[in-house]
């Protein structure tokens, strides 16, 4: 990159605001950022505040906070059906951990294959996970379906195998991208060193690409797991019983009852849904604000 | 600069080490990597073949079928193209959804990309409290395309809801937006610009990548704000527009859902929210024709390929790659 030095001969003529980036005086773009915030967060804290209010106020109240807190929506929401809330939210964290694992471990094997292993025709197969990183998941949802129906594993014992299997298969090309992108960033010269002592591609990846990863896979872990969470199109179609629900398709039950009375329970049920999200948010903010959505125009 | 650019010689010295080391690298090794790759790569290609291409194959093939899932495959009866005649020439609501999701995508898109780009613009400068700012407007990006979110928007935009409690304040009386089918879509729209985050995100490290000589270049040349913005900013930041731009669309065909919870699963009132996925899904397994809903799906899949290919023909007339041949 050749660097220009700011010349000394700026021009005294040009006032000096005329040097600015595009932005603004720093009061008015102030301003107009807390105005969008109100606007962003409008809506969230419109939910919180709906989920604490007593029948009456949803009616009667619309401000934004209740004049009471009342929890009680909390309780009616979470024995609203016959099963229990605990139980949709048990089934929702049992399938969103097991896609984290899934999604970890066999990207992690894919990328790896695809970052560091000559073998024949990967040019080829790194060109066919390319494409389908663009394949919607609503074009493969009916024969899918049929197929885990022939097998028998859809409503089967444990329903929830037509949701686990293709994680467990690095089907999320997504992942095994920002893998490899993240693989090919780290230093050749370590698996030479390690060559060197005797490793072969295996010993590689256990000692050198396996530990140098964990960034991609905590990147990896978060993202699998709020998608999944928040997944509703795939869980719809594969979960028939109600006890096997898990908490979206459970909140869908709210909609069919459209009587008033549920209004609350269901805004205090969606405000515990969003709660693990907002947990990782608050968690990994930075991560998450920078780490994957970046990942696609750095590499 | 000069720290950044000091250690490009050395580093090239074992790089090309490396590559003579590789040429002449022992056999054996070689052989074993081979293998390794297959080993390493089974579960993906298991899951390529098993969970995407025959899948495919076998969509390809129902959507000539009249399959529904009750009979057995035995007993499948071949059609023909009349699903795609069916679609193209006899079925309202196909082309229904089909304005219904370009509706959606042509006004909800641009929107929010204008509004990622312009929020990025007002952060694009190191200050305090703009990480604050930046994760604040990302929430909804994480938040925006659960059920609880639909839910709480589908609320927020009825007949007692928070938008019209606020038209209220200036004496505006508002209507219940979600069950008028002139509204409904509109309010969907809505949920989309509001995640306008994750693209931000992406727009605020693109406009980190452009050379602050190029603004004072144009500054010395008297170019105003607007100017640097047409200038400067829109063509070096072309190449991320122009990613955001094919990832938005690409997700603006698939809105489910939304239109899902708005209208409990019909695509109402009147058809107004029938999205083209909602409407495969309606087919496939609220009516179970499934063969017909293959054919939907194979459709689909080839109007998002023809939709991506335009834009990346169109993209040489205005993307500008800063290390390519067009500056």
């Amino acid at each position: 990159m050749v660097t220009v030095t700011p010349t000394t001969a700026a021009p005294t003529a040009a006032p000096p605001t005329a040097r600015r980036r595009p932005g603004g005086r720093p009061v008015l773009r102030l301003v107009i950022l807390v105005a969008i915030v109100v606007v962003v967060l409008y809506p969230l804290i419109w939910m919180v505040g709906t989920s604490l209010k007593s029948q009456e106020e949803i009616v009667n109240n619309v401000g934004l906070l209740p004049e009471r807190f009342t929890p009680g929506n909390y309780t009616a929401g979470w024995s609203n059906f016959d099963v229990s809330f605990g139980r949709f939210f048990l089934n929702s964290a049992m399938v969103s951990l097991l896609t984290v694992v899934g999604n970890g471990l066999s990207c992690l094997l894919a990328a790896y294959a695809f970052a560091r292993l000559r073998f024949r025709l990967r040019g080829m197969w790194f060109a066919v996970m390319i494409g389908t990183l663009l394949l919607p998941q609503h074009v493969l949802i009916v024969p899918q379906y049929i197929l885990f129906r022939t097998l028998g594993l859809v409503g089967g014992d444990w329903p929830y195998l037509p949701l686990l299997i293709p994680q467990f298969l690095a089907t999320e090309a997504f992942f095994v991208f920002l893998m490899v992108q993240f693989m090919r960033g780290v230093p050749r010269e370590l698996d030479e060193a390690a060559r060197i002592d005797g490793a072969g591609p295996f010993g590689i990846f256990r000692h050198i690409i396996l530990p140098l990863s964990r960034p991609a896979l905590v990147t990896t872990a978060i993202f699998s797991f709020i998608w999944t969470w928040n997944d509703f199109f795939r869980q719809l179609v594969f979960l028939s019983q109600l006890e096997d629900y898990t908490v979206p398709v459970a909140l869908t039950l709210f909609i069919d009852s459209t009587s008033q009375s549920a209004v609350g329970p269901m805004f205090a049920m969606s405000v515990l849904s969003l709660l693990p999200v907002f947990l990782f948010f608050v968690a990994f903010q930075r991560m998450l604000v920078e780490g994957i959505n970046t990942s696609g125009i750095k590499g | 600069m000069a720290l950044t650019t000091a250690p490009d010689p050395t580093r090239r010295g074992p790089g090309s080490d490396r590559a003579h080391a590789e040429r002449r690298g022992p056999g054996r090794f070689r052989h074993s990597e081979g293998l390794a790759g297959y080993v390493f790569l089974s579960p993906w290609l298991i899951g390529l073949m098993g969970v995407t291409a025959i899948p495919m194959l076998l969509s390809l093939y129902l959507s000539f079928t009249n399959y529904d899932i009750l009979t057995p495959f035995s007993e499948v009866e071949w059609v023909g193209l009349a699903n795609y005649e069916r679609m193209f020439t006899a079925d309202p609501s196909y082309w229904h959804a089909v304005r219904v999701t370009l509706t959606f995508a042509l006004i909800a898109v641009p929107l929010k990309l204008a509004a990622a780009l312009g929020v990025a613009l007002l952060l694009n400068r190191a200050w305090r409290g703009v990480g604050l700012f930046r994760g604040l407007f990302y929430l909804p990006s994480l938040l925006g395309g659960s059920v609880a979110l639909a839910i709480v928007w589908v609320n927020m935009f009825n007949r007692d809801g928070a938008f019209n409690s606020l038209l209220s304040l200036f004496g505006i009386t508002g209507k219940p937006w979600v069950n008028d089918p002139d509204w409904a879509l509109e309010t969907l729209m809505v949920l989309a610009i509001w995640q306008f985050g994750a693209p931000m995100v992406i727009f605020l490290a693109g406009l980190k990548q452009v050379p602050t000589e190029l603004y004072e270049a144009a500054s010395v040349d008297g170019a105003g704000r607007f100017r640097q913005f047409r200038n400067v900013t829109l063509p070096m930041l072309s190449p991320v527009i122009f990613f955001n731009l094919v990832l938005e669309t690409i997700n603006g065909f698939q809105g489910f859902t939304a239109a899902f919870v708005l209208s409990n699963g019909t695509g109402g009132p009147v058809d107004s929210t029938l999205m083209y996925t909602l409407n495969l899904y309606i087919t496939g397994f609220t009516d179970l024709n499934m063969g017909y809903a293959s054919a939907m799906a194979w459709v689909f899949l080839l109007a998002i390929a023809v939709i991506t290919a335009i834009f990346f023909s169109t993209g040489r007339f205005w993307v500008h790659y800063s290390d390519g041949e067009d500056r």
